[in-house]
């Protein structure tokens, strides 16, 4: 059977040609595929062809009891699995109506925090790696080990941590912990002037990324960009200080918005830098939750054993380290299990925006561009 | 300015009448229900109207309902402008499920539209582009309803297995088995030593597994 994705680029003339451009292909994040129509270096169209990991996880919510379902969060975005994470506990517990400690939201602060840092030094290692700077991408896995480090202390997992509960977290902080990340963010603020040192500013890829794959704030919004993405096109808005859960009603912290620092509003470059200020954001969270933790329980106590909510739905939303992640989650108020679970992703709506975005972009510049989106695999198809 | 749901559900109502539900009972999050019929006027309406001025559709899903014979297709919209959000669903028939496509009010609704047809096998009129998106094209069935059964495999590719135990419990049989046809066959010892048990560190039998 001919694919129908070969019928939606349409007719093909001689000067043209179509590439397959993946699955396998290591500028891609994981296995995603875009089918190309190009006349020699320029791109008539590339179109996504998602699905090559799709694991059925929303089928699978269905199937598990709810607290079962917390380790299949991790899965559906492996790079940021404390977020994932949390935005289940907190959807269930919007159901249950359940409060959880203050020493636990800010646990889950700290947490998902750090995993923003080692999230977004992948994404803009990897970015530097597609433009063809290794090193950089090596330095950042260097200081992401310091983060699996600390994150392995803490729960026991280095990627998919399944640390959050309903109605708290697994474990508390191990003695000293919190001074050893303090640490850390210390050292981490003066890495990130090297970093900017090593590849913000370096001339070659700030020329790959000014003015290439511009998204007006207009468009950002139609095509329901999230996160990173949406803010490097000067939408201001952050689910943590705009619509704050947990303890980040606590902190204080700026935003970063792009701004054209070298091209246009919206650029790749601007997203790119919108996730290298917000690492600093993050450090100044951290140090805010370092000093304002309070002493408690890590969980509630009055987590009932088995976990049956009243007939309902409950539509969770956080700030994840690729956007607004949310969960819809449908109780049928008789069973331990979920009648339905939607995950709404960061990385699906944003792959959206490739198909537009690439006519008449030359190749290499689609590899800037979907680094630039800082698209997961795992969490487009789920 | 924020609106209630209240205020937004008026709002709506006043204008399409028969067309929307009441609001539901405020259970976690408000929401109305609108006919297949009016949900592009609706929509436009939600999104052009200054003071509701929806701007985000932050998730478009469905939700199989099989007692009721119905589909429901979710609408989460959010004003980044106004700060405030509705929920809007949309009933379709089980049977056949056509619902009219909001592509042309948020171009995001493009891909989620994509994969409710897929998972749920909504058609939505009006979509320029509906094919399968997290499935092969050629795929049978739509997954994420309540009475889907797996075919028996895809292109040749079985997917059914036996659970993973099974596979364990044959080896330890096929282990015990390959023990005593051992045993029958040396004659029984004459001197007080027990015969070798079969070694813990190679549970696979000789003679291959058993698929």
């Amino acid at each position: 059977m001919e694919e129908l994705v070969i019928q939606k680029i349409g007719p093909v003339s001689d000067e043209e040609m179509v590439l397959n451009m993946g699955p396998q292909h290591p500028s891609t994040h994981g296995v995603i595929r875009f089918v190309v129509k190009a006349d020699g270096e320029i791109m008539k169209v590339a179109v996504p062809v998602v699905g090559y990991l799709h694991r059925a996880i929303e089928k699978i919510g269905e199937i598990v009891t709810y607290p079962q379902f917390m380790p299949y969060t991790d899965r559906a975005d492996y790079l940021a699995a404390m977020f994932a994470n949390e935005g289940w506990a907190l959807a269930v517990e919007k159901l249950l109506g359940l409060e959880v400690p203050p020493r636990a939201q800010y646990l889950r602060a700290i947490s998902c925090e750090l995993n923003r840092i080692a999230s977004h030094l992948i994404s803009v290692g990897t970015m530097g790696q597609d433009i063809g700077a290794l090193t950089p991408f090596v330095h950042a896995l260097r200081e992401r080990e310091k983060i699996n480090d600390l994150i392995e202390e803490l729960c026991g997992a280095r990627l998919t941590y399944n640390y959050h509960r309903i109605g708290g977290v697994a474990f508390d902080a191990p003695e000293g912990w919190i001074d050893e990340a303090r640490r850390f963010v210390d050292r981490f603020e003066k890495v990130l002037d090297e970093y900017d040192r090593l590849l913000t500013w370096n001339e070659i890829y700030v020329k790959r990324l000014a003015g290439i794959g511009i998204i007006p704030a207009e468009m950002a919004v139609d095509y329901g960009l999230v996160g990173p993405n949406l803010r490097g096109s000067g939408v201001d808005w952050d689910l943590r200080r705009d619509a704050p859960y947990g303890a980040y009603r606590d902190f204080r912290f700026d935003v970063p918005l792009g701004k054209g620092w070298v091209g246009k509003k919206g650029d790749c470059f601007d997203r790119y830098y919108v996730r290298m200020l917000e690492m600093r954001e993050s450090c100044k969270i951290l140090r805010q939750a370092f000093e304002k933790i309070p002493a408690g329980d890590f969980l509630a106590p009055k987590v009932p054993k088995r976990i049956k909510p009243p007939a309902g739905e409950a539509w969770s939303r956080i700030e994840s380290a690729r956007g607004e992640m949310g969960y819809y989650v449908v109780a049928d108020g008789a069973t331990e299990k979920a009648w339905r679970v939607r995950i709404r992703t960061g990385s699906f709506t944003a792959m959206g925006i490739v198909e537009p975005l690439s006519r008449g972009m030359m190749i290499a510049d689609l590899v800037a561009l979907i680094a630039s989106l800082d698209v997961v695999a795992p969490e487009i198809d789920r | 300015m924020a609106l209630t749901a209240e205020q937004i559900h008026a709002a709506v109502a006043v204008r399409f009448g028969d067309a929307v539900s009441a609001l539901a009972p405020p259970a976690k999050d408000p929401f109305f229900t609108v006919k297949a019929e009016a949900i592009v006027e609706v929509c436009r309406f939600v999104k052009s109207e200054p003071s509701l001025a929806f701007d985000f559709l932050e998730d478009l899903t469905a939700v199989d309902a099989p007692k009721e014979n119905q589909i429901r297709v979710v609408y989460h919209l959010w004003s980044y402008q106004h700060r405030h959000g509705i929920v809007l669903k949309v009933e379709a028939e089980r049977a056949r499920p056509i619902v009219p496509s909001v592509e042309a009010i948020w171009k995001t609704a493009d891909w989620m539209e994509r994969e409710v047809y897929d998972l749920f096998g909504v058609a939505f009129t009006g979509h320029p582009d509906l094919r399968r998106i997290m499935m092969p094209d050629d795929w049978i069935g739509h997954p994420l309803r309540k009475d889907y059964q797996e075919a028996g495999g895809y292109e040749k590719i079985s997917n059914v297995r036996d659970s993973s135990l099974l596979e364990y419990r044959r080896m330890d049989e096929a282990v015990r088995q390959a023990a005593e046809t051992k045993a029958a066959a040396t004659p029984a010892p004459t001197t007080a030593a027990p015969a070798a048990p079969p070694s813990p560190t190679s549970p696979l039998p000789s003679t291959g597994t058993a698929h």
